[in-house]
């Protein structure tokens, strides 16, 4: 079982559960399963080509999934992933 | 017809109002003015904008504001600081025309910040907020609560606890409620999100962000302006967030536009400190991406290590043909020394960076002897004096005799020698 943290701006799609739990070995088989448990997930993570948006990040165990394997990085048992919707700011 | 059309998504290009939001809620893009340029070019000369206040809304119509008269801008003093020419320090680094854009005296409180700071409250209250809030490295932070003091909104500041000495008192001094977060800048800007998620403020950089980044184009216009209606050939930009970068390639497309000059040759090139790049690691590892870091340098002003518009200035000084480049906390003493040594202008820490960068990007050959370039200084070097204190010696010390002074300095009685 994975742990997924979920976004404020899309707990509207999980009934506003803050986490969520999936079975997947892969963060794009994560994304699958989440969007089968709470359809509409999966069309505000990725583009119409099924990439990832640009101003979505996710972590697996702290580590940005752009310098492990992007969508195809594996997941084990135990996993906590972090779904965080990109950050404004300025000096 | 309003200047202002829409907010727009930067990714997908969804349209929302022009109201306090910043993030699109399909995509989670940021969200940016578009304007009616027709409208606005059909008003806007050169004329018009030399005729205009002494400051940076000289070009308010190309600012997200809905007033029209100056009488109602917070802040109509910021901008339209000097663009010096530089002829030592360029003798010294070999470059014919090099000039420095010295925000150190911006008003009221000597960094870049004002410009934005002055639009955002601007809008804030056109928007109908009281309170206003920013995320801040420091010289944000100021900016927002000196605007707040002189326009009667309350205030409240968020900085890291570990900031310089003047930048904490130059909070202090304006009464606003000041907020040290124990974390780095990424984590006050993290706990921001969520207060202004859950209270009704106009966070500047944050839900006002939209009209807020737009502030910084004016830098870019001034610095057309101030050249004689052109655009430098270079631009050496310091980059925390990246929006500075990102807006001065804006702005500079925005005069072009319009048709106040012909052509925009710029090459915008990005610096950072080398313990927080995030942003100019990944141009030199040829990424569109950039890894978040934690950030480790004296420029402080800089150290963001999760900047929102890093793709955005990735984006630009690819489009420019620009570079990026790092440089040491050495460097950056030695560069804020160099300046002041040859242009009598003391910057801050994120100055220092600037002109290190320069340096190296002449050394390289990216920026040509005949190349006219333009040196970004945002901020002023008394606000964070820690960086160079232990490294720019003591006063001489003597008994107020004359024998002990000439003794000092070797003078001898018909002048002549000096140190």
């Amino acid at each position: 079982m994975i742990k997924v943290r979920i976004p404020t701006p899309l707990r509207p799609l999980t009934k506003n559960q803050g986490e969520v739990e999936a079975t997947a070995a892969s963060v794009a088989e994560m994304i699958e399963a989440l969007n089968a448990a709470h359809p509409g997930l999966k069309d505000r993570l990725c583009d119409d080509k099924g990439e990832l948006r640009r101003f979505v990040n996710i972590y697996v165990n702290e580590e940005d999934i752009r310098f492990l394997n992007g969508k195809d990085t594996s997941l084990k048992d135990g996993d906590e992933v972090s779904i965080v919707p990109a950050i404004a700011g300025g000096n | 017809m309003a200047k202002m059309k829409s907010l727009v998504c930067r990714e997908c290009g969804k349209e929302y109002p022009t109201k306090a939001i910043h993030v699109c809620e399909l995509c989670f893009g940021p969200l940016e003015v578009k304007y009616n340029y027709d409208e606005i070019k059909k008003g806007i000369s050169r004329k018009k904008i030399e005729d205009g206040p002494p400051s940076m809304w000289r070009y308010m119509d190309l600012l997200p504001v809905e007033t029209a008269s100056i009488n109602s801008v917070i802040g109509p003093h910021a901008g339209l600081t000097p663009m010096v020419r530089a002829r030592n320090l360029g003798a010294y680094l070999g470059l014919d025309e090099l000039y420095i854009k010295n925000d150190t005296v911006n008003h009221p409180t000597l960094s870049f910040k004002d410009r934005v700071v002055s639009v955002a409250l601007t809008r804030a209250r056109e928007l109908g907020f009281e309170t206003v809030a920013c995320a801040s490295t420091g010289n944000l932070a100021n900016s927002v609560a000196a605007h707040a003091a002189a326009s009667g909104m309350k205030c409240y500041v968020f900085i890291p606890a570990d900031l310089e000495a003047a930048k904490v008192l130059g909070n202090l001094i304006y009464k606003p409620n000041v907020v040290e977060v124990e974390g780095n800048y990424d984590d006050v800007n993290r706990l921001c999100s969520e207060i202004a998620g859950e209270h009704g403020w106009g966070f500047v950089n944050i839900n006002i962000r939209p009209y807020y980044a737009e502030g910084s184009k004016t830098l870019a216009f001034e610095t057309v302006e101030q050249l004689g209606w052109r655009a430098p050939d270079q631009a050496v930009i310091p980059m925390a967030s990246g929006s500075l970068l990102t807006k001065i390639w804006k702005g500079l497309h925005e005069m072009k536009a319009l048709g106040l000059i012909d052509k925009v040759q710029t090459k915008v090139n990005g610096a950072q400190a080398e313990g927080c790049s995030p942003i100019a690691t990944a141009y030199k590892e040829g990424r569109d991406f950039f890894k978040p870091v934690k950030p480790k340098t004296i420029a402080k002003s800089l150290a963001i290590g999760n900047p929102a518009d890093g793709y955005y200035a990735l984006k630009a000084t690819a489009e420019s043909k620009g570079a990026m480049d790092m440089v040491s906390d050495e460097e950056v003493v030695d560069g804020i020394k160099l300046l002041a040594q040859t242009e009598g202008i003391f910057a801050e820490t994120a100055g220092g960076v600037t002109i290190g960068v320069l340096q190296k990007l002449v050394k390289q050959g990216v920026i040509k002897k005949s190349d006219v370039t333009v040196a970004y200084i945002t901020g002023n070097g008394l606000k964070t004096q820690e960086a160079v204190i232990d490294s720019v010696g003591r006063p001489f010390r003597i008994q107020p005799s004359l024998v002990n002074f000439e003794q000092t300095f070797k003078i001898g009685k018909n002048g002549g020698g000096n140190t």
